[in-house]
């Protein structure tokens, strides 16, 4: 078990980081932001495994494999969306129609 | 096997350095692409981590779980249309809140089995397994800690009201759901089941755990992000979706406390900050607070001392939309939720790139919240192949209109209404608009004659400079297409 304060630290730092990644975006990117923050709060399947690995009862068991396979869900869909978005991002100098 | 865990703690770590680093990336164009994979390969060193986590049971049901659930969402996330993007984020969204509440119920189901053993369970729901676990007083994990237990609480109730709440938004933005759900004392009524749900959880908290009280606290919470969401119009989605998104990384740093992970500590908390003022920004780009969206007067205040609309919507036919266009000097393109519904994209940039063809100066301007997420316009207008150096935000292009000959507006309403700024009593008072309305022509192009989306009238359909085009953007812009064609003939 992580230390209290060491935890507080650790949140503040973190919470700090995400400020500052989000502070300067160019508004085109916001959804594909958003879909990737999405993808990155799919680390719960990580805890859902762990919760689920040390189920004893027949309920926990259920109710871990359930948390694993939406935080599964979460991860898997959420990279696949976030990946065809930006996907669509690629560097200029594609061939386009226009002769202005 | 004493190095094993260190190794689990080192490819931790890892993925939360490669999380931070790929979300960075994914914050400029140019890098974009490339973040989504850096996280990709953060988080498959993490789960590959706790695979080999030398405690763990189960491994094939994980191992299953894993499976299927990758399997399922790579499938349709595969199989998605881009236009149904903002739906399918709240779907993985939810699945996140959904997991970390399931976290969250396991970790306190399993405390009230370790620090109360010698209470008879009365429970159907778990027969032979509790005597069987008292006789052998395996202790799986020990009790929690007066914190980990305030927080695991705190992280389920934050989770469960992410998940009903993400997936009565999914159901709202694929149509399932698509009207308003107001009562008379609503916010009464949501008021109470929060403070239940509270209650229930500050029970929980303070260690009166029984199987009842769990079950109770996770009803209301999940009955809570129901009611929250289901009066919440269409237009305000993009900003309670991000809200929830923020809420579900929250809620998994507060898990992850519980299980002393720290990449999920890390990860959650840094979406949790990111999510949070990713819905600020969006909040204040509609000029509301995020309280006036969540519990505010939207609906509720329409049935006020309306503005009188004077005047009628004057019909157009296509071909002399496109002559209109065609000799024009400047022409914006305002696109909205309408042109994302009617997968009108691709053809509405084959116009524009005709009338560029013939020497127009055409321009698309973008509102901050028009579709259903900041943003949505541009990756669709990305998919379509129209180049960034065309696209202007709000700001930028606001000073033109003056100077715009036609303003084409595909499927967009609230955001050129002019009601914002002259009808106080307009629920959408007070919203910055795109100010088509200074243009010398406008174009709507509409399915019918009825309120968009936010049920408000808009002034801007009745002026006398508008002319409104009636059909579906596809069709609309199709037909648009083949006229300017023929007048090259």
């Amino acid at each position: 078990m992580l230390d209290g304060f060491l935890a507080l630290y650790i949140f503040m730092l973190a919470a700090f980081t995400g400020h500052e990644i989000i502070a300067r975006v160019p508004v085109i990117l916001h959804t594909p932001l958003m879909s990737g923050s999405n993808f990155v709060h799919g680390i719960v399947l990580v805890g859902a495994m762990i919760a689920l690995g040390h189920a004893s009862t027949p309920f926990e068991t259920g109710l871990g494999f359930l948390a694993v396979l939406m935080g599964a869900g979460n991860a898997a869909g959420g990279y696949v969306v976030t990946e065809r978005m930006l996907e669509m991002f690629k560097p200029s100098g594609k061939p386009s129609g226009d002769k202005a | 096997m004493s190095w094993l865990p260190t190794l689990v703690k080192a490819c931790y770590f890892l993925a939360a350095l490669l999380f931070i680093l790929g979300l960075k990336r994914m914050s400029s164009p140019r890098t974009a692409r490339g973040g989504i994979v850096w996280a990709g390969v953060g988080m498959l060193l993490a789960v590959l981590a706790t695979f080999a986590l030398p405690d763990m049971q189960h491994r094939g049901l994980i191992l299953a779980a894993v499976l299927i659930g990758v399997a399922a969402a790579w499938w349709s996330g595969r199989r998605v249309a881009m236009t149904a993007m903002p739906q399918m984020v709240a779907l993985y969204n939810g699945m996140g809140g959904g997991a970390a509440a399931g976290i969250g119920a396991v970790e306190l189901v399993a405390h009230v089995r370790h620090a109360l053993p010698g209470v008879p369970d009365t429970s159907p729901l778990r027969p032979e397994a509790w005597a069987l676990d008292v006789l052998h007083q395996v202790p799986a994990a020990a009790p929690l800690s007066a914190v980990a237990l305030g927080l695991g609480v705190l992280g389920a109730l934050i989770g469960a009201v992410s998940f009903s709440g993400s997936l009565i938004a999914f159901a709202k933005l694929q149509g399932w759901l698509d009207k308003r759900f107001v009562f008379p004392g609503q916010r009464i009524v949501n008021l109470l089941v929060l403070l239940l749900a509270l209650a229930f959880g500050a029970m929980l908290a303070t260690g009166h755990l029984t199987l009842p009280a769990i079950v109770a606290f996770f009803v209301f919470a999940l009955l809570f992000g129901l009611l929250m969401t289901l009066p919440i119009g269409g237009a305000d989605m993009p900003v309670v979706i991000s809200l929830y998104n923020a809420f579900t990384g929250l809620a998994v740093a507060f898990e992850g406390y519980v299980l002393g992970n720290e990449a999920m500590i890390i990860a959650g908390m840094v979406v949790g900050a990111a999510g949070t003022l990713l819905t600020q920004l969006m909040a204040k780009a509609m000029n509301r607070s995020l309280g006036n969206v969540l519990f505010g007067s939207f609906g509720a205040a329409a049935g006020g001392a309306a503005q009188e609309i004077s005047g009628s919507q004057k019909p157009i036919e296509a071909a002399d939309a496109a002559v209109m266009m065609a000799y024009a000097e400047r022409v914006a393109i305002v696109p909205g939720y309408g042109m994302a519904v009617a997968q009108a994209q691709h053809k509405v940039w084959e116009f524009a790139k005709l009338l560029i063809e013939r020497g127009v100066k055409v321009k698309f301007a973008i509102h901050p919240v028009a579709g259903r997420m900041p943003g949505h316009m541009n990756v669709l207008l990305a998919e379509a192949g129209v180049p960034y150096d065309l696209i202007e935000d709000m700001d930028d292009i606001n000073p033109e209109f003056p100077n715009t000959d036609v303003v084409l507006v595909i499927g967009a309403n609230d955001v050129v209404n002019p009601m914002a700024k002259t009808d106080p009593s307009s629920p959408i008072y007070g919203m910055p608009i795109l100010d088509v309305a200074a243009a010398k022509h406008v174009i709507v192009v509409k399915r019918g004659k009825g309120t968009g989306f936010a049920g408000i009238e808009n002034a801007l359909f009745y002026a006398d400079n508008t002319r409104m085009l009636y059909g579906d953007g596809q069709a609309a812009a199709g037909q648009l297409v083949s006229e300017l064609k023929s007048l090259d003939g």
